[in-house]
């Protein structure tokens, strides 16, 4: 440590567990045991939008799930759709939009089920702060086995949508450019529709206990919370809607800064800031600017955005959130879970749907290419929030550029900020327990990050304190090197 | 018989092995009896203690891979590279082909949507790998289970052979992929 730095400790909590990927909290506490800067970082680089080029487009699909395992089918889709717009193709049939629809739901649902009840429920269930030994899923099929088994079973359900339709659990092929791979057998939709009815139930008591956890705790309403812009994909009716749709984007105050924007016009409103500290994009409106256009995507996002839901269960779910939250938009940041729950019925709901559709059996499943483009842009609502794919060719289709923005990243900025605010409610002016240091984990698995998404281009964010002069101006600069001393740079 | 003791870690892998180890649903509750989880994704224990088994996904691309992989091979009586990843870099090797400084000024410079491009340049930043490795080229590895991911039959298979005192060996069914 130079001689010139304050007495700050350094705390770090790594891996961040309980989450999908790799990701770190750092803190530093001075003397008076106050926080001082509390982050959020990912902690890795892939490079995905370097080593993709020179590649034929009809494999970027494929790759581009194995960005992320626990998702694979959102990234499949994004890219699917955009590979769509390379090959001239508007407008699939019938069939192949429905299994797509279909595929999405199965990959929806079975997240959302792993985030709850795998990865979350054991801090409801035991306390923020409780036994480490017991605090995970293991513990939850111990003590509540009935509880623990509908997320195991609610999971397996999804996962067995998504091999019926891809061939396989995980990284499966479902797309071809312009449609799908194969049709869903008879013998196929038979099984899954067998299971459909268990499934909803699952969902209804999900939805009834988060509820339940959220409405009955006052302490979990301001639990990280922070009042922030939302962005997400609605349907042309304004409701839910996970695969296609136009933009929506509202203020805190549920004032619409833009509605039906057609996805591939992203450029126009969104925009990235690099900070020279870190590898870690940060998403804003571009409109609104970067102090006070950061925004937050994912359930709690799309619950709020919606007009409605377009199935009767998750409806009715929904419609009491929206009384709960009273005129406002529901801000609270562990309310992510009860909205997450109330689509995993929606999801469940519309997959009895599409089964007894008769179009869903069918065996047209490939539209004729049209000319072929040089860019497509493919959007859509992944369990964690709106995804962006967007790819340019050359005249041998052959990629030459490609741009994403993963759900988890659009919320970058917001799991910073409800760190920060769990350490100065809870954290200051104690030392630090391990049971202490779980809130805020607590508050990053609200977002449910997939940190494996978000490594695609992220690295580690590093560790810099500013000081701050009345007038914001930065009066000091604080590094912490990569062998952990601190050094203190001129402003 | 006391329980095998587990720890997995996900190093520069897409999460997906761990996914199709949670795909034995049901069948984890009758593993629940014979294993117990140390270090893992899926519990808090953050530091890996002495175990019977390390299950590795992802190969390493950054000096934090190499040491929670010493760290693992220390802790671990057998050592499994699960997935294409760990086996011989997977997806994430693909960066091989490119410098290090081509990929980060692609997603730094010239990627569309940057509000200012900036290279990020702190002295904070992760000590990245020139070249993303196999986890074989850093430690000593027991077992190789391949497959992208390995199917949760073939996680069972191996752990079954491991807990009954036997020589692991999966049919050619459980190790053809697509
Ligand atoms: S082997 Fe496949 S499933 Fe496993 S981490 Fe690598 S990309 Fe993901």
């Amino acid at each position: 440590m130079t001689d010139t730095a304050p007495n700050l400790r350094r705390i770090a909590i790594d891996p961040v567990t309980r989450v999908e990927g790799h990701g770190k909290i750092t803190l530093l506490q001075d003397e008076q045991l106050q926080i001082r800067e509390a982050r959020f970082h990912i902690v890795e680089f892939r490079g995905f939008e370097k080593f993709i080029q020179g590649r034929p487009f009809r494999e970027v699909p494929f790759f581009v799930q194995r960005l992320c395992g626990i998702c694979p089918v959102s990234h499949q889709l994004a890219a699917a759709k955009a590979v769509d717009q390379l090959v001239g193709v508007d407008t699939l049939t019938p069939t192949a939009l429905k299994l797509r629809r279909l595929l999405h739901f199965g990959q929806i649902l079975q997240s959302h089920a792993l985030h709850f009840f795998h990865l979350s429920s054991p801090d409801f269930l035991f306390g923020f702060g409780s036994d480490v030994a017991k605090r995970n899923i293991v513990g939850v099929l111990e003590q509540y086995p009935e509880l623990g088994m509908k997320g195991v079973k609610l999971r397996k359900y999804g996962q067995q949508i998504i091999a019926a339709i891809s061939g396989k659990r995980v990284h499966g092929m479902a797309t071809i450019p312009g449609g799908m791979n194969k049709p869903l057998t008879e013998d196929e939709r038979r099984q899954l529709l067998a299971g459909i009815e268990d499934a909803i139930g699952w969902c209804v008591d999900a939805v009834a206990l988060n509820e339940h956890i959220h409405t009955t705790h006052a302490a979990h309403r301001s639990f990280a919370t922070l009042r922030s812009n939302f962005l997400g994909m609605t349907g042309c009716r304004g409701e839910l809607e996970f695969y296609h749709g136009g933009l929506r984007a509202c203020s805190a105050d549920r004032t619409t800064l833009f509605d039906q924007l057609d996805y591939r016009n992203y450029n126009d409103v969104l925009r990235e800031e690099v900070r020279p500290w870190s590898y870690m994009k940060f998403p804003f409106l571009r409109d609104l600017g970067r102090d006070i256009g950061w925004y937050r995507v994912g359930p709690l996002a799309r619950i709020n955005l919606c007009d409605f839901i377009p199935t009767p269960l998750a409806e009715d779910a929904r419609l009491r959130f929206r009384a709960f939250a009273g005129g406002d938009y529901l801000h609270d940041t562990l309310a992510y879970h009860w909205a997450r729950m109330i689509e995993a019925l929606h999801c469940a709901e519309s997959i009895r749907e599409l089964l007894q559709d008769t179009e869903i059996t069918g065996t047209e499943l490939a539209a004729g290419h049209g000319t072929l483009r040089n860019e497509g842009i493919g959007v859509i609502e992944a369990p964690r929030g709106t995804l962006f794919h967007h790819y340019r060719i050359d005249d041998d289709g052959l990629i030459s550029q490609a741009n994403l923005i993963v759900s988890t990243t659009s919320n970058n900025q917001a799991m910073n900020e409800s760190i920060r605010a769990v350490a100065s409610s809870h954290l200051d002016g104690n030392e630090l327990t391990e049971g202490l240091l779980n809130h805020l984990e607590v508050a990053v698995r609200a977002y449910d990050p997939c940190l494996s998404c978000a490594t695609h281009a992220l690295g580690k964010m590093p560790l810099q304190l500013e000081l701050l002069a009345a007038d914001g101006s930065v009066t000091q600069r604080l590094y912490r090197h990569a062998d952990g001393s601190y050094e203190r740079l001129s402003a | 018989m006391s329980k095998l003791r587990i720890a997995t870690t996900s190093l520069a892998g897409c999460f997906g092995c761990h996914m199709s180890f949670l795909d034995m649903d049901e069948q984890l509750l009758e593993l629940l009896k014979d294993v117990e989880f140390n270090r893992s994704p899926l519990t808090d224990i953050k530091q890996v203690g002495p175990c019977d088994i390390g299950l590795i996904e992802g190969g390493v691309c950054n000096a934090d891979n190499v040491h929670v992989l010493r760290e693992f091979r220390k802790q671990c009586r057998i050592l499994i590279a699960v997935g294409a990843c760990a086996i011989n870099g997977g997806v994430p090797a693909m960066r091989n082909h490119y410098t290090l400084t081509e990929c980060l000024e692609e997603s730094y410079l010239y990627n569309p949507g940057l509000d200012q491009p900036l290279m990020p340049n702190d002295p904070e930043l992760p000590l990245l790998l020139d070249k993303v490795h196999p986890i074989h080229d850093i430690v000593q590895v027991d077992y190789f289970l391949p497959g992208c991911p390995p199917t949760p039959e073939a996680f069972l298979q191996v752990l079954g052979a491991i807990l009954q005192g036997r020589e692991p060996s999966l049919p050619q069914a459980l190790i053809h992929y697509d």
